[in-house]
């Protein structure tokens, strides 16, 4: 009993050491005006979500949080930053009232909805029943992945993957037409560059 | 971007550059070995353009852009959709419901090669829309801009 209660304490240390970084470094993104700054630090603040997906047992959300969040839109943020200032406007003091108030309030009704929210790995909570139970009991026979996730979001949920696959495309489409294709903005950066000569 | 001006970067160049071929051995790993571990096309997707975008961020967009064009970026993408739902086409033709991989290579009941092939053709096709997706996003915001400066890292 003794060793279980300590892993207990232990895992209990974990997450409140992670939720706290994570909140230092909200409140750090929040003060500061350094764009580059900013941008690393929302990096960071992705990487360590990331390690508390872990923490959670959710391996292929903290993967997709460590590739996406602290990776790919990272280099995105720091190319787009190129296109504008490096620091963001001061605002006035009262500007700044009305987000925290936003945030107090929003945090308030969160921390009161969590409790009415099942324990942590609850076997009765409703995310464990139902279908759930129903995936990881048929998949070894019909799929025979050993990755459930995999099996759930390739082959039994494969439509809505197909949708999410279109809309990414879609995403980069947007982005082109809005932005120009990458090579002919280029050229023409390399024409101005040209013509100040 | 060879030239006096960027030559102290050379410690970050010579760092980044043997990282950005096990980056993309790595994404090759996370997809081919999704069934078993966590990852996926998605994130193998994203691996591998990390890798290019590494390229180019130390040495330089343009050749980045010569390396992997921007037109076969957002072919590639193109062609990733198409992949995966030229599967779901396929399951059709040969019977069954759209994206039932079951039936994908006539077996008896009971076998799992429609599966596992079906989910690892999807996958690529998801590993191709999401690289090229990315690379063609990445290309739209940094293609606007020559270089970094040096004053700004």
């Amino acid at each position: 009993m003794i060793g279980y209660a300590g892993a207990d304490l232990a895992i209990a240390l974990i997450n409140v050491l992670l939720l706290g970084l994570l909140f230092v470094v909200g409140v750090a993104i929040a003060r500061m005006r350094s764009l580059f700054a900013i941008v690393m630090l929302s990096g960071i603040y992705s990487l360590i979500s990331a390690t508390w997906f872990v923490a959670l047992d959710a391996v292929d959300v903290a993967f997709t949080e460590a590739a996406v969040g602290a990776g790919i839109s990272t280099a995105l943020l720091l190319g787009a930053m190129l296109l504008t200032a490096r620091t963001a406007k001061p605002e006035t003091r009262a500007m700044r009232i009305v987000p925290i108030l936003v945030v107090i309030a929003t945090g308030a009704m969160l921390v009161y909805a969590t409790i009415d929210l099942p324990a942590f790995g609850d076997p009765d909570s409703p995310a464990n029943t139902y279908v759930g139970t129903d995936y990881l009991e048929r998949t070894p026979e019909e799929i025979a992945v050993p990755n459930i996730v995999t099996a759930v979001l390739a082959s039994y949920r494969g439509f809505d993957t197909l949708g999410e696959t279109g809309v990414v495309f879609t995403a980069a489409l947007a982005v082109i037409l809005l932005l120009g294709f990458g090579e002919r903005s280029l050229a023409a950066t390399f024409n101005r560059k040209k013509d100040k000569n | 971007m060879a030239g006096p001006r960027t030559d102290h970067h050379v410690v970050l160049r010579i760092v980044a550059k043997p990282l950005i071929p096990i980056i993309a051995l790595f994404a090759l790993y996370v997809h081919f070995h999704g069934d078993y571990s966590p990852g996926g096309g998605f994130q193998a997707g994203v691996i591998i353009v990390v890798a290019i975008v590494l390229y180019a961020l130390i040495f330089g967009i343009t050749p980045a852009m010569r390396a992997v064009p921007p037109v076969f970026a957002r072919s590639l993408a193109g062609l990733g959709f198409i992949i995966y739902a030229s599967v779901g086409v396929w399951s059709l033709i040969m019977g069954g419901n759209f994206l039932d991989y079951d039936v994908l290579f006539n077996e008896e009941p009971g076998g799992h090669m429609g599966q596992h092939y079906g989910i690892l053709m999807v996958e690529l096709g998801v590993l191709f829309a999401v690289a090229g997706s990315m690379l063609s996003i990445f290309y739209a915001f940094a293609g606007r801009v020559t270089e970094i400066k040096d004053e700004d890292w």
